[in-house]
């Protein structure tokens, strides 16, 4: 039989598939999560394999390296790579392939580098490990592979640790380790998720540069519009099934399945504002109260003294003014300062020059036990509801915890059940719920759980920070549609913050862009994004991932 | 980097002082006049005294002097390598203790190394490894580390000195006579290590950048070696500055079983003697270990991960 390394040096044609995979199961235990697919990639060409948590679509990424877990069991009717049948391949003969057939790039270089190795110790492992060049050859090597995936002074950089790279560059110089022996199969398993959009499209860029040189790219990754950008074929699996297979273009214009159409629909956007992401209806808003502004900011500005004894302005003299059933997006990358605006507008973090009204009366003025009991007007949400539970806590007690801080604590055990209740049944979860601990409950329900908590006073206004960020996109879609059929119902303002331009186009009337602590551009949904002034809002609008055009 | 050292070896010196301070106090909270229980010591009666036989003493270790003074000359003494006269042995305590300090730093030192050798063996080798192996070494470092020296010390002293006679029963301070010893008491560290480098180690194998250099074709033995151990160690190499110092002062247990000589056994004279000053100056070096060590411990951090060296 001839090796893998022979059958690709001979130069197969390049409409011959590279990897053929058919009837591909994987199960852990009794519970199989892949189930039966089938999928071919080609050189040159990205396949895109998009999915919901859950859906299967990254075992099936480590599968095709020979790494689905010692508890995995794997079965395939066939299972290729360059011609390679790799079902019974030996754990020595995948370490061969690893590396140097196959790349793979995981999400969030911060966590899939090494964190105490240099920079370019890292990208030479692939070289070291295959026995390519010298122990004197490689470092020169590492630094041209910096060079090529564009990280600027590669010398230095390569010297340096990945946690002292911005995000951006730590993810290039992954994919550098990735392409150091240039692979014919690349695996992108989430590449751009944790990055910002400006960063997202560099990354992108470049994995069109590696399918531009005739690298097949299989892209895993939740978010379709993303995929969008690069794919020439995708795969929708859901439950461990492909349940829609075909030219990108088909799948993303034309969807054929439902759960493919139902997540197109779920993508926040500039088209899907004023309706709901769900069932698609349109909103019924309530008008915008124009009197007294329930919040506004003066001129706010934040210094922070980093370890170098440096000062920094997080946030610099920024206002704005919240109205009564408005929502205010907050968008910009992340180190823009707009968390560290969300907390001193919650007056949990102290402004160094400026003041926050609530409802026109003086907010982060006053001091803290003056505070207290104007606190249950103002509620939170966050991205991360799990951390922000005592995990010992029923959903019932933090219901009840909450309850007690309103306007009208409730009198006896009976009337704080009923209204946790009530709040439960407001959030599309049930009396059932009382009694769940947080941990048990997914993602979506927890953040439910987190918004029928920031309800339970009464409050008018809501700080919501990234609350839809960590969920899929079905399960945002839902968490979206709650916090607007909210407002419509109870007429709650937002202070909205996102990364996401789509998410913050779909909920905002009025937007602030920000960027290192200043507001750049400051208007009206529309105005911002069909008319943006600032070169910065134009940059980001541009690097957005559209699934089609506006 | 170099601030940051410095600011640590002042930080350290303070702390010295302050223990030669808290010592130096409690040999004035010794109830009774220190000079008659001297007089007591050295003719083995136990009267009152005459103001005119305590007289030579008072004088000659000053006792008569203010306190304030007692302080400042014990305090510089210090600094002078001078830790004051043992009351039975008429000789400097630095003296006394410095002939035995040597052995006691050999077996403690030796006694850490030997057990970060078994508990990194036992972590490379049985973490994750398989259901069997898995279980066989978190027994391992369960038993290990509850055992007390004392037993470990007897257990090995019967088996390979008394029956086997692998190792001469009182070895002294050869180097064959020191394995037991040494062993007595890095057995059980081992053990405590182990438990805490083995929670890492399992989280650390979870981690991404794990997967990233699996995918890179290494292997498995290579991505314990190369990766995850380092980032496994930090919680052991905390322990260790604490370990060092129990490790010294915990010492005489193993001296006693092998009849080696080190500062446990000079600490038990002492202690029974009531011999003020070599007790407090044995405090003082056991300070001095556990100072050096935490010292070394931040240098060893600033190594392993250069993130805390910022």
């Amino acid at each position: 039989m001839t090796s893998l390394a022979e059958r690709l040096d001979r130069q197969l044609p390049t409409t011959t598939a590279l990897v053929e995979v058919e009837n591909l199961r994987v199960s852990f235990g009794d519970t199989e999560v892949v189930r039966g697919i089938s999928f071919t990639a080609r050189p040159g060409e990205c396949l895109a394999i998009v999915g919901e948590s859950g859906s299967g679509k990254s075992v099936t990424a480590r599968t095709l390296v020979g790494l689905t877990g010692s508890n995995a069991s794997v079965t395939a009717d066939r299972l290729d790579l360059g011609g390679a049948d790799l079902r019974h391949a030996s754990e020595r003969a995948w370490r061969r392939l690893r590396g140097r057939q196959v790349g793979f790039v995981l999400q969030d270089a911060l966590v899939s580098l090494d964190q105490l190795r240099r920079v370019g110790d890292e990208v030479a492992e692939p070289l070291r490990l295959h026995g390519w060049g010298t122990r004197r050859s490689r470092p020169a090597k590492a630094i041209e592979l910096l060079d090529a995936v564009g990280v600027p002074e590669p010398e230095v950089r390569a010297r340096q640790r990945p946690y002292e790279l911005s995000g951006g560059l730590r993810q290039r110089a992954l994919i550098a380790s990735a392409i150091a022996l240039d692979p014919p199969l690349l695996i992108a398993d989430e590449p751009t998720t944790a990055l910002d959009v400006t960063v997202q499209a560099q990354v992108l860029d470049l994995l069109a540069a590696a399918k531009e040189r005739g690298t097949s790219i299989i892209l895993i990754s939740h978010d379709l519009s993303v995929v969008a950008r690069l794919a020439d074929e995708v795969a929708v699996m859901r439950e461990g099934e492909i349940v829609e297979y075909g030219a990108a273009s088909q799948v993303l214009q034309e969807p054929r399945h439902e759960y493919t159409r139902m997540l197109l629909d779920a993508i926040p956007s500039e088209h899907t504002r004023g309706t709901r992401l769900t069932g698609s209806t349109a909103r019924v808003r309530r008008p915008v109260d124009e009197g007294v502004p329930v919040l506004q900011a003066r001129n706010l500005t934040k210094v922070f003294r980093g370890p170098d004894k440096v000062d920094r302005t997080v946030v610099d003299d920024v206002s704005f003014e919240l109205f009564g059933g408005e929502t205010l997006g907050i968008v910009g990358e992340s180190g823009s300062g707009k968390t560290t605006l969300a907390r001193m507008a919650l007056a949990i973090l102290r402004a160094e020059a400026g003041e926050v009204l609530l409802r026109g009366e003086p907010w982060t003025a006053l001091t803290p036990g003056q505070r207290r009991p104007l606190r249950k007007q103002i509620g939170v949400v966050y991205q991360d509801p799990l951390s922000s539970f005592d995990p010992r806590w029923s959903v019932g007690r933090i219901l009840t915890d909450a309850l007690s801080t309103a306007a009208h604590p409730p009198s006896s055990q009976t009337e704080a059940r009923q209204r946790a209740v009530r709040l439960l049944e407001q959030v599309g979860l049930g009396e059932h719920h009382l009694s769940a601990a947080p941990l048990r409950l997914s993602g979506g329900q927890r953040q439910r759980v987190a918004i029928a908590r920031a309800l339970a006073p009464e409050p008018s206004v809501i700080v919501c920070d990234e609350p839809a960020s960590a969920l899929d996109v079905s399960i945002q879609a839902q968490v979206l549609d709650l916090l607007t059929d909210l407002q419509d119902d109870l007429g709650v303002s937002y202070l909205f913050i996102s990364h996401d331009l789509g998410v913050i186009h779909h909920m905002s009337d009025r937007i602030l862009v920000m960027k290192d602590g200043r507001v750049v551009e400051h208007g009206s949904a529309d105005d911002v994004f069909e008319r943006p002034r600032h070169p910065y809002t134009r940059r980001l609008l541009t690097a957005v991932p559209r699934l089609r055009p506006a | 980097m170099i601030r940051r050292i410095l600011s640590k070896v002042v930080a350290s010196v303070a702390v010295v002082v302050a223990a030669a301070s808290a010592t130096f106090l409690a040999q004035l909270a010794v109830p009774g006049d220190r000079a008659t229980a001297l007089m007591n010591l050295q003719t083995g009666q136990d009267k009152k005294w005459t103001a005119q036989e305590l007289a030579p003493l008072n004088a000659k270790y000053g006792f008569d002097d203010p306190i304030v003074v007692q302080y400042l000359h014990y305090v510089t003494g210090l600094f002078r390598g001078d830790l004051g006269t043992s009351y039975t042995q008429k000789r400097p305590v630095a003296e006394v203790i410095g002939g035995q300090l040597l052995p006691s730093v050999t077996l403690t030192v030796a006694a850490l190394a030997v057990a970060w050798l078994l508990a990194l063996g036992v972590t490379l080798l049985t973490v994750k490894r398989g259901r069997i192996l898995s279980s066989l070494g978190s027994a391992w470092e369960a038993l290990t580390a509850s055992l007390p020296h004392y037993w470990v010390g007897v257990v090995l002293l019967v088996v390979f000195a008394v029956q086997l006679r692998v190792f001469p029963i009182i070895g002294g301070t050869s180097a064959w006579g020191t394995v037991l010893p040494v062993l007595t008491l890095a057995i059980p560290l081992a053990g405590f290590l182990g438990q805490v480098t083995r929670d890492e180690f399992t989280q650390v194998l979870e981690q991404p950048f794990v997967t990233t250099a699996r995918t890179r074709g290494m292997s498995d033995l290579g991505v314990r070696l190369r990766h995850v151990l380092r980032h496994a160690v930090l919680p052991a190499i905390t322990l260790s500055g604490w370990a060092l110092g129990a490790l010294i002062s915990g010492a005489v247990i193993a001296e006693n079983i092998f009849g080696r000589p080190g500062i446990g056994q000079v600490l038990v004279t002492a202690v029974n003697t009531r011999d003020l000053p070599t007790v407090s100056g044995i405090v003082l070096v056991v300070a001095a270990v556990y100072v050096v060590a935490n010292l070394l411990v931040d240098l060893a951090y600033a190594v392993v991960d250069p993130r805390l060296a910022r």
